[in-house]
């Protein structure tokens, strides 16, 4: 398995019309999740985000070339 | 005054019901001569109905308000007859261009999927689609009163009477429907005492209407957080006669009236163009938008439509062009009601679908609003990072989120669908705005699925390979003709063909088919308002009856 870097978002048994619709729907929840949250919480809820989003994905080759593109876009 | 357009003004005529003193009973009245009103009446003559159309002004909309007309809209207008002339005027273009500081990140190009006659978007000025509607409204015979304003209403059980303010005094009007067309402050959702609920953005944006003979090919530029803007976001659109519109986000703490001035506007317009880009200003406001909307629109005899239902904010374009899709959804109910060949209820349906396309309008529109000006540090965080991303990577592009095109809803959860019993691929289901395509025609020229569409009554599309093989089954098409709520069959034939009794349309590159997933014997039923409404693998004269009754709510 390499990265997923196309778009790759879905609800198994949801009906998408539109290409920008689920990537829309995604982009919401997270920002819903953080409504409220001063900027510390924030940090905190991501933090636990990728945590869990990194053990759900498991793969260690895959986590490492996401931490590399990652590091690549911040500094 | 604007240097590229003269703003007509049309004559006000005393009414002959004021001189006369009496007050007429009119079928159908329309208060607003906004894009919505005129389009409701033009639909309204089409379909026979004589109407009344009042307005308190008497010219077309000032200043800049809608730019982008979408494919959708101008498939309607197609129909109302002012679709080519929209298209003529306006400014094709299919480039988008994205830059987040200094950099462009990416570019789409939204060339659609090709086959279809209209493009995704087209920009033109509104006050043109307003002038070319009033024109056509002339034509049909629609009786337009400016400086017509409405003053008062009351609502009885079988009809509605307005107290209307002329130049020369007040003259009372009854109509036994009322389409409320005017606009987002609607006089009349306020003197029914009805709510609009939603939420104000705390945002203010500046726009500018510049003309220039630039260079500049006709791309639609976004840009988050510029050099030349700092922290905030900018759009330049191109408009017809070399037209341009610049929108600034300014932030909800900006000073409108002080950021209106030309010395305040000049400065910020040079620092995007450069110095040396001569421009002359055409036109500067400063607005804040709204994303609300009624609970219902239909309230007993009166209809709202447009602004005056639903008002969302202008990322993703979604105003004129949504209240256009509800004048389309609309009139062809209204006559059946007034026909006597369906319920009132028919008309609840009309709110029940335009309100759930209303809230996907305002959710799309709201999504765009959260991306381009982010609410909290993490929003404007996450929105840079997707920035950052979409440099590289084709999942980030597809998140940046500068404003989605219009597009039309599907009306999936619709009472009036018949859910499919047979299997079909595609995105044609019951309640899909139909797929256009290109069509041979019986005189051997080539035209459009939807223009051949669409408009009066009830369709059958049926599917075949040779249309002269139907043998008896055209005689069982033929019959559905003559029923109370008339069904007409078109035949989609891979080889062109010619049949007595039924129009016989070419399936030239074989995509009707493909895009709707026919095989020989399927069949589509078509609402008036070009959308798949049933469908099924074979005919069945009955099935397609119960469809049309379930349709117009006659069960
Ligand atoms: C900055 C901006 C950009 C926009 N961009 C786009 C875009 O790109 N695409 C798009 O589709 N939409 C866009 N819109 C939205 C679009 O302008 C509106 O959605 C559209 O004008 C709504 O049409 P309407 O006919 O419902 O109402 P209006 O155009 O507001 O018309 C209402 C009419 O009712 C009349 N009226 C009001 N009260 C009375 C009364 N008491 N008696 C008689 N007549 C009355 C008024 O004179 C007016 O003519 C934009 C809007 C803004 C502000």
């Amino acid at each position: 398995m390499s990265l997923t870097l196309t778009p790759n978002f879905s609800e198994p048994g949801k009906r998408y019309f539109r290409a920008f619709s689920p990537g829309d729907d995604f982009y919401e929840m997270l920002i819903d999740a953080h409504r409220d949250l001063d900027d510390e919480k924030s940090a905190m809820l991501n933090a636990q985000l990728i945590l869990l989003l990194a053990n759900h994905i498991g793969d260690l080759s895959v986590l490492r070339e996401a931490l590399a593109r990652a590091r690549e876009g911040a500094v | 005054m604007l240097k590229t357009y003269t703003y007509p003004k049309f004559a006000y005529v005393q009414p002959q019901e004021q001189k006369e003193r009496v007050a007429r009973r009119y079928p159908v009245v329309i208060v607003g001569a906004g894009p919505v009103g005129l389009a409701a009446a033009i639909d309204c003559r089409l379909h026979g109905i004589p109407v009344v159309l009042l307005d308190e002004d008497d010219t077309v909309s000032i200043g800049s308000r809608g730019v982008c007309y979408a494919k959708r809209a101008l498939e309607i207008l197609d129909r109302l007859g002012v679709g080519e002339r929209v298209v003529q005027k306006g400014v094709s273009w299919n480039v988008g261009r994205t830059f987040f500081h200094e950099e462009e990140v990416f570019n789409f190009n939204l060339l659609p999927e090709p086959d279809h006659k209209r493009p995704g978007m087209i920009n033109l000025q509104q006050y043109y689609l307003e002038q070319y509607l009033v024109e056509r409204c002339v034509e049909l015979g629609v009786d337009l009163r400016w400086k017509n304003r409405v003053v008062s209403v009351q609502r009885m059980s079988d009809q509605v009477r307005l107290t209307i303010e002329t130049p020369d005094g007040t003259y009372g009007i009854e109509a036994d429907w009322l389409i409320a067309a005017d606009g987002a402050k609607s006089p009349i959702r306020k003197l029914m005492g009805l709510e609009v609920e939603g939420k104000i953005f705390h945002d203010r944006f500046l726009i500018a209407d510049v003309v220039m003979k630039a260079d500049f090919p006709a791309e639609r530029w976004f840009w988050f957080h510029p050099p030349f803007h700092p922290g905030q976001s900018v759009l330049l659109h191109k408009q017809a006669d070399n037209v341009w519109r610049i929108d600034f986000q300014l932030g909800w703490d900006a000073d409108p009236e002080a950021e209106k001035k030309p010395e305040k506007v000049i400065p910020r317009i040079k620092a995007m163009l450069g110095d040396e880009r001569e421009f002359e200003l055409e036109w500067v406001s400063v607005y804040t938008f709204q994303c609300r909307r009624m609970q219902e629109f239909r309230h007993g005899r009166v209809l709202f439509v447009g602004d005056a239902a639903h008002q969302v904010s202008p990322f993703g374009a979604r105003g004129a062009n949504s209240g256009i899709q509800d004048a389309d959804n609309l009139i062809w109910k209204l006559k059946l009601v007034m026909d006597g060949k369906a319920p009132e209820k028919l008309l609840d349906t009309y709110s029940s679908e335009r309100v759930a396309a209303a809230d996907e309008n305002l959710m799309n529109s709201t999504r765009s609003t959260d991306f381009i000006t982010p609410k909290s540090n993490t929003s404007r965080l996450f929105r840079n990072a997707v920035l950052t991303l979409a440099e590289h990577h084709a999942f980030g592009r597809a998140l940046v989120n500068s404003g989605r095109l219009s597009v039309p809803a599907f009306l999936v959860e619709s009472p009036l669908n018949t859910a499919d019993e047979d299997e079909f691929a595609g995105r044609m289901v019951p309640g899909a705005p139909m797929d256009d395509a290109p069509v041979g025609l019986e005189d051997g020229g080539k035209g459009w699925l939807l223009d051949q569409i669409g408009g009066q009554g009830f369709q059958l599309l049926y599917f075949t390979d040779v249309a002269e093989r139907l043998g008896d089954k055209l005689e069982r098409l033929r019959e559905l003709t003559v029923d109370a709520v008339p069904v007409e069959p078109v035949v989609v034939s891979e080889k062109a063909g010619r049949l007595d009794g039924a129009r016989v349309l070419h399936d030239l590159m074989h995509l009707v088919a493909k895009r709707y997933d026919a095989r020989e014997g399927s069949v589509y039923l078509l609402r008036p308002d070009q959308h798949v409404v049933a469908r099924w693998r074979r005919f069945d004269a009955h099935k397609v009856r119960a469809a049309v009754a379930r349709a117009t709510c006659n069960i």
